[in-house]
């Protein structure tokens, strides 16, 4: 029992060992630009650059512009599909799941085939086009998360009752839907945004692909042309990450009780 | 009676193959309380719902008001719905969950406001605005669902059994208070229940469904008293029945076990000399022993007897039949002693004829 209970230990400080030494190396590397002494220079030499506040900046719009644009797609869609198609759960479930399973790459290859300057609609011909391109493919990316979490949100409450109970109330779908169902579920909707966001931020292949001034391949930039602000940089992008995951679990916390149900 | 406020026409309701609902009818007045009594799976919250707009029937029409209301939506209707899992809105206030449908019709705030503050008297829970629904118990919950549906001061109430998910003695309450606001509104409800308790102490008139059709519609004291039907007789009330033989069709004479009783109520109808019978008697309406003032009396042996209290439940055995009644619990008197032979009396009156 005892030897038993130290191996388990062992073995998660193992695993903690794994993925802390890097973490571990990176900070510290980050932190020897200076000669002989640990300093920040790094990490201003980074946040000076313009082109860190430009890039950074972009991919923040980006990351909003898709939550937003993903929320008005995901949240309708989940509420109907939980309300009126209820068989067509498992499909709709599979197909949120696909850009999981289809690499980012093999996407963008397609939209640039198929928005390309001689196409229908010739989204890669302007920036502004481009930049929608990328907005709706952030949207697919963040689609297995944000559809999973709406879709668990509508599962606490009485999703059938409650829109009954304002139709003969006289509201209309939008109605519905502002005042009921997007309040419910927002929780649900902020933990899937966070999530998002964490994609969005530090999102490499279709920003580079479709030529983008984004975080991403500006990261990849540094990191083949530097060799301290990468790791400042990298340092960043983690902070982020990982401050959008704690978001998820503080905005959880403070969850109101929505039950519907009681006694 | 007057002119109807609500009438369903003929409606029927078929979910693929399964008929739910069939030829339904009824005119329901101005102001009526009105009860959907039936077992379970009879059809009763499909008729609701379609009432509601819910559901669309298969054939058939609803009027509210004079207006042909077939084809309008739920939110077209200015109905007042309260439902059974209460379906308050989480995420608002109990003072925002009232002022929804005013809100939603762009009432002005401060009619909206004195429209919540009216409601919440009404209900007694003046203190309660700014609570949120999980801070409610079942009871209150239900009275706020309640207050929610009379806001916008619609014309007809549906209530698909608001008082199932509660406990007993909140059930006796709200039942109550649910009437009298009905009476104080003047408002033209349907409640739907299956309990015969329920509907026969709430309602101005029953509707007894069976298998999707309006098995018997009349007063509480009538659906109680005079069953149309064995179905009603045994869902309202526990009710003996009897199996007789027919004697005399014109002078309506029957024979149960030995006797020979003359009927006094509800004929024969088409019945001839030697066809089987069924006879309903209530409990209530018969005593032990031989009694003055009662013409009629079976001979049989006592089969059971418990104590409810103050009544003694006895099962006496006549011939095939088992016939429950009443006796007051008196406890100077010897009671009731299970395989004695006994006598049961009641008024040939009382003995109904089943169809
Ligand atoms: N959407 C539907 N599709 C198919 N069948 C349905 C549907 N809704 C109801 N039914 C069937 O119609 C019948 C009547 O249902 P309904 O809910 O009206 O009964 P009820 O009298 O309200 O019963 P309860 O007292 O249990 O609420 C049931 O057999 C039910 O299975
Ligand atoms: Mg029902």
């Amino acid at each position: 029992m005892r030897t038993n209970r130290a191996v388990s230990w062992v073995l998660l400080a193992l695993g903690c060992l794994y993925f802390v030494l890097p973490l571990i190396g990176m900070v510290e590397f980050s932190l020897r630009m200076r000669r002989g002494v640990y300093s920040l220079d790094a990490y201003w030499v980074v946040l000076a650059d313009p082109k860190f506040q430009s890039t950074f900046a972009y991919s923040v719009v980006v990351g909003l512009l898709t939550i937003v644009v993903g929320i008005f797609i995901v949240v309708p869609t989940a509420y109907w599909v939980r309300l009126r198609l209820p068989g067509l759960r498992p499909y709709v479930e599979f197909v949120t799941l696909l850009p999981l399973v289809i690499p980012a790459i093999v996407v963008v290859f397609g939209y640039i085939r198929l928005y390309n300057t001689s196409s229908f609609l010739p989204l890669t011909g302007s920036a502004t086009g481009t930049n929608i391109l990328l907005v709706f493919g952030y949207v697919m990316l963040a689609l297995p998360y944000m559809y999973r979490a709406v879709d668990t949100g509508l599962r606490t409450i009485d999703v059938r009752t409650l829109t009954e109970a304002a139709q003969i109330l006289g509201a209309g779908w939008g109605t519905i839907i502002a005042r009921i169902i997007l309040p419910n579920v927002l929780l649900a909707v902020l933990s899937g945004a966070f999530l998002t966001f964490a994609i969005v931020i530090g999102e490499f292949t279709m920003a580079a692909l479709l030529n983008r001034p984004a975080f991403g391949p500006y990261l990849q930039f540094i990191g083949a042309n530097r060799a301290y602000e990468p790791a400042a940089l990298a340092v960043i992008a983690f902070v982020i990450t990982w401050a959008c995951m704690a978001m998820i679990q503080i905005v959880s916390r403070f969850a109101p009780k929505t039950s519907s149900r009681s006694n | 009676m007057t002119e109807a406020f609500l009438s369903i026409q003929h409606v029927r309701k078929a979910f693929g193959s399964t008929v739910v609902v069939q030829d339904f009818n009824l005119d329901v007045a101005p102001g009526e309380f009105i009860s959907f009594l039936g077992p379970s799976g009879c059809g009763k919250t499909t008729m609701l719902r379609i009432v509601a707009g819910f559901e669309e029937p298969s054939a058939g029409r609803i009027v509210i008001g004079g207006k042909d209301v077939t084809n309008l939506k739920p939110n077209q209707r200015n109905i007042g719905m309260v439902f059974q899992a209460y379906a308050l809105f989480p995420n608002l206030t109990v003072a925002q969950n009232i002022a929804f449908g005013l809100k939603v019709a762009g009432t002005p705030k401060a009619e909206s406001d004195a429209r919540v503050a009216e409601m919440l008297g009404i209900i007694k829970l003046p203190e309660f605005a700014d609570r949120y629904p999980y801070q409610l118990s079942g009871g209150q919950q239900q009275r706020v669902a309640l207050a929610r549906a009379l806001a916008a001061r619609p014309k007809l109430l549906l209530l698909d059994e608001p008082l199932s998910a509660l406990d007993a003695k909140v059930r006796l309450s709200l039942r109550d208070e649910i009437r009298q606001i009905q009476k104080k509104l003047g408002i033209t409800t349907i409640f739907v229940t299956h309990d015969q308790e329920e509907a026969l102490s709430m309602s101005d008139r029953i509707v007894v469904m069976h298998d999707g059709h309006a098995e018997q519609v009349g007063t509480p004291f009538e659906i109680y008293n005079r069953p149309a039907t064995r179905f009603v007789a045994n869902f309202v009330g526990t009710l003996n029945v009897l199996d007789g033989v027919v004697i005399d069709p014109i002078a309506a004479t029957v024979r149960i076990g030995e006797r020979e009783i003359t009927l006094r109520n509800g004929a024969l109808g088409a019945a001839s000399a030697g066809d089987a019978v069924s006879l309903a008697l209530r409990p209530e309406a018969i005593v032990l022993g031989r009694q003055p003032g009662r013409d009629a009396s079976l001979s049989g042996q006592i089969a059971d007897v418990s104590f409810l209290g103050s009544v003694i439940r006895v099962k006496v055995g006549v011939g095939q039949n088992a016939v429950s009644l009443d006796t007051f619990n008196n406890s100077s008197a010897q009671p009731p002693i299970v395989g004695d032979q006994t006598e049961i009396s009641f008024s040939a009156s009382d003995l109904l004829v089943l169809h």
